[in-house]
């Protein structure tokens, strides 16, 4: 992955920075620069909480080549307790005893490694609380 | 706006057609809807094309395309929404030729997907890249989550999604241009490897390379040929949000309830009213989840509807996917959204042999992008 690409989803992928619209409050991860609920144009800068629970998920089995010696794990899609949804693999668990519904938190890992001689890729995972 | 009528249609055989180039079988497909139209000439052309660059390194796939058909100077446009860049690419020919702006239009769609790369990680590209892919899920991973979701709200079942392929690939055999023409069994979808849970490799469509490609023109163009055509009544797009995460409900896929709700006003008709139907059975669920969003059958019951028959060819009730679909027809992403519209071609002009539909007069072809970001309706009606 080229590091600028990288570098600049640093302030998401560490530190789970959105960006909350002043007119309606809707909060938007990644932050964006027009709101699509009101299209209001302006926006402070919030952390997403970091506990929510499992929405739904999946087992990937069959990965891309970046993400095949990782075989099998569980992606999902956890709802924040702010009501932001993200898309994350849920690590550390058998991935055949996950049930929709539970609850899950947050934490700072490893995702991908870019070949034998680019840069580590960190950022969020969810673990079960 | 003026009627636009499709007038001729071609396309290869879709498979794993190692030896042969992109150039090669979007021009084989392309020269005989010419041909099959019986038109001298044509005023500009388009083409659906997801991912060339990626695929097999070729950008600027109009020009290519226009070279090697031996029709330059005309205007050469390619036209990309993931998945739905075939369907995108025919509705940029309708309103050109709906316009007034051009008579005759040649809309195809290609894609050459088995010449090395690493698909899985091509595909992902029509998803967010920085904020589900790099967290490495798949395609088929996408749609399972919307399966699991699925599941669990209306306690849709594995067997209703392998009805899905069962039936598919029972139309698929009957159709000449299908990658796969083999039945398949319940037992064999749900004993296959699995893929993403709880999606198994039956539940996917294939990996293809293949070309279509179909000339649409004016009415009066098409009346003056005096041969069979069909005439396009609705042509709908619709988008959503790019993640599938922010969406609002994980069961339903907005855009496409919005381009069906479009169609259905733009052609002055009701679901009930529409004879066949093509979907993007991407994978099984998607049918389901589509035929439901289409207004078919109430949310919740698309699997149900299955396991009853409802969607066969000899129901009756609705016909869903007589081509075989993107299961058991193949699915070379860009040309999947021409295929569709030639299966309804064929349907309506009564061509389409042992997969013919009884009373064929409406049908209607959605085609989509991603998880559902991008969709795009048309609605044909027989002459």
């Amino acid at each position: 992955m080229i590091t600028a690409r990288y570098h600049r989803e640093i302030p998401q992928r560490y530190r789970l920075e959105a960006g909350k619209c002043v007119k309606c409050g809707g909060v938007h991860f990644p932050p964006r620069r027009i709101c699509p609920k009101c299209k209001g144009k302006a926006f402070e800068t919030v952390r997403l909480s970091d506990e929510g629970r499992l929405v739904t998920f999946t087992v990937v089995r069959v990965a891309s080549d970046k993400f095949s010696k990782q075989t099998p794990f569980a992606v999902g899609i956890v709802e924040l307790n702010d009501g932001v949804r993200v898309t994350t693999q849920i690590a550390d668990v058998e991935v055949d005893k996950l049930e929709v519904g539970q609850k899950v938190k947050l934490v700072f890992r490893r995702i991908q490694e870019d070949g034998k001689a680019g840069i580590l890729c960190y950022g969020y995972k969810a673990i079960l609380a | 706006m003026r009627d636009v009528a499709v007038i001729g249609t071609g396309m290869t055989k879709f498979g794993e057609l190692w030896g042969r180039s992109i150039k090669d079988i979007f021009v084989e497909a392309a020269q005989n809807a010419i041909e099959d139209a019986g038109v001298d000439h044509i005023d500009s052309l388009y083409v659906g094309s997801m991912s060339p660059g990626l695929f097999v390194g070729q950008e600027h796939l109009g020009a290519v395309l226009a070279d090697y058909l031996g029709v330059n100077p005309i205007p050469a446009t390619r036209v990309e929404s993931a998945c739905a860049s075939g369907g995108a690419a025919f509705r940029q020919a309708f309103l050109e030729v709906a316009s007034g702006a051009s008579d005759i239009v040649l809309a195809g769609g290609v894609e050459k997907m088995t010449d090395g790369a690493d698909v899985t990680d091509v595909l992902a590209t029509a998803a967010d890249q920085e904020y589900e892919v790099y967290h490495g899920i798949t395609f088929p991973g996408l749609y399972a989550m919307i399966a699991k979701a699925h599941m669990h709200q209306y306690g849709t079942t594995r067997e209703q999604m392998a009805a899905v392929a069962v039936k598919n690939h029972r139309n698929g055999a009957k159709n000449p241009n299908a990658q796969f023409r083999s039945e398949v069994t319940l037992e064999q979808v749900i004993g296959s490897t699995m893929v993403a849970d709880p999606l198994r490799l039956l539940d996917c469509s294939p990996v293809s390379d293949g070309a279509a490609a179909v000339v649409v023109a004016s009415l009066d163009v098409a009346k003056k040929l005096n041969k069979g055509f069909a005439k396009v009544i609705a042509s709908a797009q619709s988008s959503d949000t790019i993640a599938l995460h922010n969406r609002e409900s994980l069961t339903t896929l907005k855009s496409v309830v919005n381009a069906a709700q479009k169609a259905y006003k733009m052609a002055n008709i009701k679901p009930t009213d529409v004879n066949l139907v093509e979907v993007h059975d991407c994978f099984t669920i998607a049918e389901i989840v589509v035929s439901e969003d289409l207004g078919f059958f109430e949310k919740g019951k698309g699997g149900e509807a299955v396991v009853k028959g409802l969607t066969a060819i000899e129901c009756g009730r609705i016909p869903i996917n007589t081509s075989g679909g993107l299961k058991a027809k193949g699915h070379p992403v860009g040309a999947t959204g021409i295929a569709q519209i030639i299966e309804l071609y064929e349907q309506l002009t009564a061509k389409a042999g042992p997969r013919q539909a009884k009373n064929a007069r409406i049908g209607m072809a959605q085609n989509m992008g991603g998880s559902g970001a991008s969709c795009v309706i048309h609605i044909l009606e027989a002459q």
